[in-house]
């Protein structure tokens, strides 16, 4: 009995010792393997009388399953240790920068284009896209700016050749699309509203700190049965208000000349104490639906047009137009 | 056009103050653009004469004055000006007195006390230079304050006049129109008080009678020419932005600026026999007022004499039969000339007059006898001489054809009800003859306006006058319906997106530049030209987009960027047959590292398939191919074109080293370029069974000659039609020992798979014998096979 205690004493004493997985496991053999004192013991069990056999027996297998649970509680000690000690090796520096490519951004008049997109989008607005190069019937005379009349002195025009220019602003598309449209529709009895907007760029031959020989205009029109210019005056200030996300923007509009409308209006916002002009609007003049075969007493509409680069500015404090076409990444990654 | 606001008050003074006067005119379509006093703000300033003059005891250059100014004691005044002369008068700061920065004080000047200070022009900042003392007339009345006697409370008025507004073109039309939309009074000019006197006169005869529907002259016989104009004509000239030039060319800017009629006097004596008004025949040429000699063309209007063209009509007057100090007779014009006739004309010639200017926009046709009168007035005051007879010959005038106007399309175009009554009475206002029949308008416009000839004309008219601030914003109403979204087409704004997110950074460039950029980069001998460029270097349109990103690029690097990448949307264009091509295109430029500079990632600088990467991302899920093809701009070996479904969209490459060394940058840039319309060309999804079978993969290693490029091989084995294959990529590519020299190693993955069971060895060994004949025959060797 004493020796079966020793055995198990011993067994505990060493097993609390070691350290090392491989170790523990030679240990196992030293106390459990089949030339250890245990197993001795177990093959002794023969010799004794058939009394005493079970009672030796049970006893040395207590033992022995003290031993394995004794050996399984400190093979998991040093697995968790080996554990701890590994994560420990491999934890990481957090806060270190990420692996990244990085990010571009798109340039501030893009943005602008797209959240004025996105306002008229929302009443019901479509997007109208047309040519750069135009020709004088759909960059002037559609637009009822007869040849020599003094308003051509107002769009300083670059020519291409004698048909061809670049286009003053984006009305010409107003023209191509009033063209579609009602060709698309011809065969119904009322053709639905048109409403558009059209942004591009647009040329003109001037160059200083508030004039740009290329710049973006976008274009609005609204063709239906029942369109006024108090519903002109309406969405003018509806879109000034969200593009603003300022309810204190108040519209004033003063009476102007544009040949392709009547009547016209210049509009101006309201900014800081005073009054800023923000673009041009008016009824499209009944010749200009009259170019495109709309009978002026049955439809009637509206158009104005904006300064792109200038929204943007308002918007951003930008304070020198020309700062968007220089492509210096210190300006333009500001707006990523 | 600059005007003085205390003229015009002479004709309608309403009591508004500069401020409201200035809103008015704004708000009611005539833009005030500019509004700044004579002079500016200082008092105790009076008219002063001195009475004598003699040297300060200690200071050579000061004179010790006694000047009048009104006051019972004359004061003693140290001065320095050169030009003091006892008996002038003179503008004197009173002890207070706050000037432009200076305060008159008593003051000792060199021991001697001196009680004010006599001023120049540039003290009391009336100019910016003046040599001496500013001289008074003889009639200025010694005490009067000087802004009195100089009406220097004036404010100069710059008006924005749209090119529809020629009536405003003049004092008496501005008034005009504040008249009616005051209600304030409007004075007319004094009318004519002389006799006709003189007995000359002059035959005309109007052959362009159309083109020249009114023209009166008269002859004024034994005037004065070298006559002083007043002072107060000078003053009125002056701040309406005129010089004086003489008397009798005064007197005629001086009607035009207050009636708006151009005038034009011809020293009679240089005019040989009758004048005829006509268009100017082939050959002929004149030379101008300006020097400038011009060759007239057949569409011009002339003023001719017998021996031919005097004066460009309605533009300007010849050199020969002008007016100078030896002048004693003149002939007087006072014509209306058709507008359709003189626009266009002086752009041409590229001269710039204020008759012209005029005359294109519409000249009041019956206004030309009392302009005539009017300067004939002014002439026989201020130079005197004899009147004689006007000679006036009359056309056919321009038709001022009824238009009609209904109440219920005021109401449709505006939005607001307005009563007919007060349409009505603004119509009446604004001097319109009309008749009214149930909300029913036909209505004359007066000869003054020639921008009224459409019911919508009248219509902002009413508006105008009713006031557009009283148009009241409308809620949006309209019947809605939703706009069409194809699926297929991929929005700009996410194309956009791809390349912000792979590191890109939006630029906008001019669509003009320079014409070597088209040659050098582009191969374009032969780029779209601007026939007025604004300069050289942007004197072309652009056929890519890579010129204008190359010069950001160096831009950038000048601003010490190390690694820049940019990309541009716009439109491309070409000449073709006659026609002007644009093509919309995305293009990007990748310089430097091609990830940034950081710990985590080896540095290492962009290259050819980090932009293919780049380009392959924007076409996902759709697979171009590249193919190799030289472009001018590109390095040849790293040039290729971009083909979609074999059609060409694109170009990539790495710049010619060549254009590398011209922009100056140390490392190669990478570049592409595709059309737009195949990018956003996309397809709805289009769902193939999914299997709940294993992949199993099987790779191919092969060698081949360099000749022999993957995608063939790829290609060859996608096409072979090997069954089960569901992917095949390029995982592996080796050059050098081992593999031998001018050949390479590749590696395929392939993924095998059915949808209706799992393969076994003997269905995967035929699909892949199949995949290895398709490579063995275009010149691969499966490696470790000899």
């Amino acid at each position: 009995m004493q020796e079966l205690q020793k055995i198990l004493d011993d067994a505990l004493q060493s097993f609390a010792t070691i350290e090392d997985a491989a170790e523990l496991e030679n240990a196992k053999a030293r106390y459990l393997g089949k030339e250890s004192s245990l197993t001795g013991l177990l093959k002794g069990l023969g010799k004794l009388s058939a009394e005493e056999r079970p009672a030796a027996g049970a006893r040395i297998n207590q033992v022995k399953q003290q031993i394995e649970a004794a050996l399984q509680v400190r093979r998991d000690a040093i697995q968790q240790q080996a554990l701890q000690a590994r994560l420990a090796a491999e934890s990481l520096d957090v806060t270190l920068p990420g692996r990244g490519s990085g990010m571009g951004g798109l340039h501030p008049v893009t943005r602008t284009l797209e959240r004025i997109e996105t306002l008229f989008h929302s009443i019901g607005y479509d997007v109208a896209k047309g040519p750069e190069i135009e020709n004088d019937f759909y960059n002037f005379t559609a637009l009822n700016i007869p040849a020599d009349h003094p308003a051509r002195a107002m769009h300083d025009t670059f020519y291409i050749d004698e048909q061809h220019v670049l286009r003053t602003h984006t009305s010409p598309i107003q023209i191509r699309y009033m063209q579609a449209h009602i060709e698309q529709y011809r065969h119904l009895e009322m053709m639905p509203d048109i409403r558009i907007i059209a942004p591009g760029r647009v040329y003109r031959v001037d160059s200083d700190a508030t004039h740009s020989p290329m710049f973006h205009q976008v274009e609005g029109l609204w063709i239906g049965e029942r369109v006024s210019f108090a519903d002109l005056k309406g969405v003018i200030a509806d879109f000034l208000q969200n593009y603003f996300e300022s309810d204190d923007i108040q519209v004033r509009f003063r009476p102007s000349f544009f040949p392709f409308t009547e009547p016209s209006a210049e509009m101006d916002m309201s900014w800081k104490d005073g009054w800023l002009e923000i673009g041009g609007c008016g009824m499209v003049h009944p010749n200009v639906l009259k170019h495109v075969g709309i009978d002026s007493e049955k439809y009637i509409g509206f158009a104005f047009g904006m300064g792109v680069e200038r929204l943007a500015m308002l918007r951003y404090g930008v304070n020198d137009l020309r700062l968007f076409f220089e492509s210096d990444l210190q300006f333009l990654k500001q707006f990523n | 056009m600059q005007f003085s606001e205390s003229w015009l008050r002479t004709f309608v003074n309403p009591s508004l103050s500069s401020g409201e006067l200035s809103h008015l005119l704004t708000m009611a379509g005539l833009e005030v653009e500019e509004m700044k006093p004579v002079a500016p703000a200082f008092d105790k300033v009076v008219v002063a004469q001195v009475l004598s003059k003699e040297k300060h005891p200690d200071a050579d250059r000061l004179n010790l004055l006694t000047v009048n100014v009104g006051a019972t004691e004359p004061l003693t005044i140290v001065c320095g000006a050169g030009n003091v002369t006892v008996g002038m008068k003179a503008p004197c700061a009173l002890v207070g007195a706050e000037l432009p920065g200076i305060e008159i004080e008593q003051a000792k000047v060199r021991g001697i006390a001196s009680f004010g200070m006599m001023c120049s022009e540039k003290e009391l900042g009336l100019a910016e230079e003046s040599a001496g003392l500013m001289v008074l007339n003889d009639d200025a009345v010694v005490g009067q304050s000087i802004r009195e006697f100089l009406d220097l409370d004036d404010q100069l008025i710059t008006l924005k006049l749209t090119p529809n507004r020629s009536d405003c073109l003049s004092l008496y039309g501005i008034a005009r129109e504040v008249a009616a939309l005051t209600s304030a009074p409007l004075q007319t000019v004094p009318p004519a008080s002389f006799k006709q006197t003189g007995s000359l006169s002059r035959k005309v005869k109007i052959t362009a009678s159309a083109a020249c529907p009114r023209y009166s002259g008269r002859v004024i016989s034994g005037v004065n020419a070298k006559a002083v104009t007043p002072a107060w004509m000078m003053q009125r000239l002056q701040r309406c932005g005129l010089r004086s030039i003489s008397a009798l060319v005064d007197v005629t800017n001086y009607v035009l600026l207050e009636l708006g009629q151009p005038l034009h006097a011809f020293d009679l004596n240089k005019l040989n026999g009758d004048i005829d008004v006509r268009f100017a025949g082939k050959g002929e040429s004149l030379k101008l007022l300006n020097e400038q000699t011009v060759d007239l063309q057949d569409d011009m209007l002339v003023i001719a004499d017998g021996k031919g063209p005097v004066a460009l009509a309605g533009v300007m007057g010849g050199a020969d039969s002008a007016v100078n100090e030896a002048t004693t007779d003149i002939f007087l014009e006072s014509a209306f000339f058709a507008p359709e006739v003189i626009i266009g004309k002086s752009r041409r010639l590229g001269l710039n007059s204020d008759s012209s200017y005029r005359f294109e926009r519409g000249v009041d046709f019956a206004a030309t006898e009392v302009a005539l009168d009017r300067a004939t007035q002014l002439i026989l005051d201020i130079c005197g001489g004899q009147a004689g007879a006007v000679t006036e010959l009359q056309g056919e005038l321009p038709a001022r054809q009824p238009v009609k106007l209904r109440s219920s399309r005021v109401h449709r175009v505006l939005g607001v009800a307005l009563k007919a009554d007060g349409i009505a009475r603004i119509l009446t206002r604004l001097g319109m003859v009309f008749q009214q029949h149930d909300g029913e308008f036909t209505v004359t416009p007066p000869s003054y306006r020639f921008d009224i000839s459409i019911e919508e004309d009248l219509i902002e008219e009413v508006a105008r006058v009713h006031g557009y601030e009283k148009i009241q914003p409308a809620p949006i109403q309209a019947r809605m319906s939703m706009l069409p979204l194809s699926e297929a087409q991929r929005p700009l704004a996410s194309l956009r997106r791809i390349m912000v997110l792979r590191d890109y950074q939006e630029t906008i460039n001019y669509a003009f530049v320079e014409a070597d950029w088209e040659r050098d980069l582009c191969g374009n001998a032969a780029p779209v030209a601007l026939k007025n460029p604004i300069a050289s270097q942007m004197s072309v349109m652009r056929s890519s987009l890579l010129g204008g990103l190359l010069a950001a690029l160096r831009a950038n690097l000048a601003r010490k960027q190390p690694r820049v990448r940019l990309f541009e949307v716009g439109g491309c264009f070409r000449a073709e047959a006659g026609s002007y091509v644009q093509q919309d295109r995305l293009a990007g430029l990748a310089y430097g590292g091609a990830v940034a500079e950081q710990w985590g990632a080896p540095a290492r600088n962009v290259d050819f398939f980090d932009i293919k990467g780049d380009v392959e991302a924007l076409f996902a899920p759709r697979r171009l191919t590249l193919q190799a093809a030289p472009h001018p701009a590109s390095h040849p070996g790293r040039s290729a074109q971009i083909l979609l479904e074999d059609r060409p969209v694109g170009w990539i490459g790495e710049l010619h080293p060549q254009w590398q060394q011209q922009n100056d940058l140390p490392q190669p840039a990478l570049w592409f370029e595709v059309e737009l319309s195949a990018l956003m060309r996309g397809s709805l999804p289009k769902l193939a069974p999914v299997s709940r079978f294993p992949l199993v993969r099987r790779d191919i290693a092969v060698v081949v000659d360099e000749a022999v490029s993957a995608h063939t091989l790829l290609e060859a084995m996608r096409t072979c039609q090997a069954p089960y294959v569901m992917a095949l990529d390029l995982f592996d590519l080796y050059r050098g020992p081992g593999v031998g020299e001018g050949r390479k190693s590749l590696a395929f993955r392939v993924l095998l798979q059915d949808t209706q069971k799992t393969l076994t060895d003997s269905e995967i060994e035929p699909s892949m014998a199949r995949l290895v004949a398709a490579v063995q025959e275009n010149g691969a060797q499966i490696r470790g096979e000899a």
